[in-house]
């Protein structure tokens, strides 16, 4: 027997399947609901109201300096503790979506900056009500003015849900500690999901590029 | 039977903060040697060095801290030695913060503009010398605050560590809300630590970025 056996691992190939799936709808749940969270926080931290962009940015600054794996604990075995049951699926996206939402806060907010005070003035002026100013005006073109923002957050998030694998949930990196316990085939199972990443990053980079340069060049044909 | 949350555990909790320091400390400093072997790969201009370095920091990035971990702390058992937990961390920290180093390194060397260099060459000075008198301490202005911004995420990273065994804040808060039974007091105290931390590092590097910014070259 070699320094490596892959054997054991490659006969679950399934396992790694169900996985990297899971690792997908979590990450892509997390970037849909964290990116309505930070539409909000962003909403919240541009407003007159000291109070909501007080909260919004209190919120940011929380996320963005604690590690996520505390907060996982914090709402997996800290809600319990104060009578919120609640599964590990639901922590896993939770966590997930409020570690996302203040990336996405901050990533919309400069967004919104992109887009002149005096094209809002002049929507204003023009007899929209301030929330048609924020729709119309603002939102749609910082959207995607931070696709590229968007996107590679999006991988990051995906790096970052193999931490919910700590509670135990099955996604691509909990699929490893399983079967690692099951073959002792550690390095082995780790490698593989490695891997398993890196093609996922691989993939979602070139397809968001490719997408990314369609949209631009239609942003060039507009102008 | 239960303790209660106390003075004591936070004690406790403070103590093993010095882990979790140490550890991002010795993945800073592994890191920056790291992380300017990275660059100057990156900039030699040497296509097959460049390639090397481009992968090392295209894999690091692209899969999970954590998987990076388990993979340092398994294959190293793997060849047979019996490294301590911290050890094990350490490596894989370092070869983590290695990556992120470099292309920050590589970014600010390369926003130091061609006509330095020119000009230091047509004055007789040689590559290196160039480098470490001309380049570096341009590159320094830009560099230093992503570095200390990196840090923040180095110090939350390192609660990485606790999943493979090294007792740093983040395991001690396990270890003392299973003593206590109360979590929410536990993790909480725990958050706090690391925020009084990180969004001090995080304000440092705030005002460097302004400091440097208006301070004349």
């Amino acid at each position: 027997m070699g320094y490596l056996d892959f054997s054991g691992i490659l006969s679950r190939s399934d396992l790694f399947v169900h996985g990297a799936l899971l690792t997908l709808i979590l990450s892509a749940s997390a970037l849909v609901l964290g990116t309505m969270l930070g539409m909000v926080g962003a909403a919240m931290r541009r407003s007159r109201s000291r109070i909501l962009s007080g909260i919004a940015m209190g919120y940011v600054e929380l996320i963005r300096n604690t590690p996520f794996l505390v907060q996982i604990y914090i709402v997996y075995f800290g809600l319990p503790a104060v009578g919120l049951r609640i599964s590990e699926m639901a922590a896993a996206v939770l966590s997930l979506t409020l570690y996302a939402g203040a990336y996405l806060t901050e990533i919309i907010r400069a967004g919104i900056d992109t887009v002149g005070k005096g094209q809002r003035e002049a929507a204003l002026a023009l007899g929209l009500r301030p929330h048609q100013v924020f729709r119309h005006v603002v939102l749609v073109p910082a959207l995607s003015a931070i696709y590229p923002a968007l996107t590679s957050q999006f991988v990051l998030i995906m790096l970052a849900s193999s931490v919910v694998s700590a509670i135990s949930v099955p996604e691509l990196t909990g699929v490893a500690n399983d079967i690692q316990g099951q073959t002792f085939r550690s390095l082995e199972a780790y490698l593989v999901v490695a891997a398993l990443y890196l093609g996922l990053t691989a993939v979602f980079k070139t397809a968001f590029g490719a997408v990314d340069r369609s949209l631009f060049t239609f942003r060039a044909a507009e102008r | 039977m239960f303790q209660t949350f106390g003075l004591n555990h936070v004690g406790f909790l403070l103590q093993s903060t010095t882990w979790t320091l140490l550890l991002s400390a010795i993945a800073l400093v592994g890191g920056a040697v790291g992380g300017a072997l990275i660059a100057l790969m990156r900039i030699s201009g040497n296509r097959w060095v460049d390639g090397i370095a481009r992968v090392y920091i295209y894999v690091l990035q692209g899969t999970p801290l954590l998987v990076t971990l388990f993979i340092v702390y398994f294959g190293i058992a793997g060849l047979g030695f019996d490294l301590p937990a911290l050890a094990a961390a350490a490596i894989g920290f370092t070869l983590y913060s290695g990556a992120f180093l470099g292309e920050i390194w590589r970014g600010a060397v390369q926003s130091v503009g061609r006509g330095q260099w020119e000009g230091a060459f047509a004055l007789g000075l040689g590559w290196w010398r160039t480098m470490q008198k001309i380049v570096v301490p341009q590159a320094v202005r830009v560099a230093l605050p992503p570095t200390v911004g990196f840090c923040v995420q180095l110090v939350k990273n390192t609660a990485l560590a606790s999943i493979v065994g090294f007792i740093e804040l983040t395991r001690a808060g396990q270890i003392v809300s299973s003593a206590t039974f109360q979590p929410l007091q536990v993790y909480l105290c725990v958050a706090a630590i690391y925020f009084a931390i990180c969004s001090t590092l995080a304000y440092a590097s705030r005002r460097l970025e302004q400091r440097l910014a208006t301070t004349p070259a």
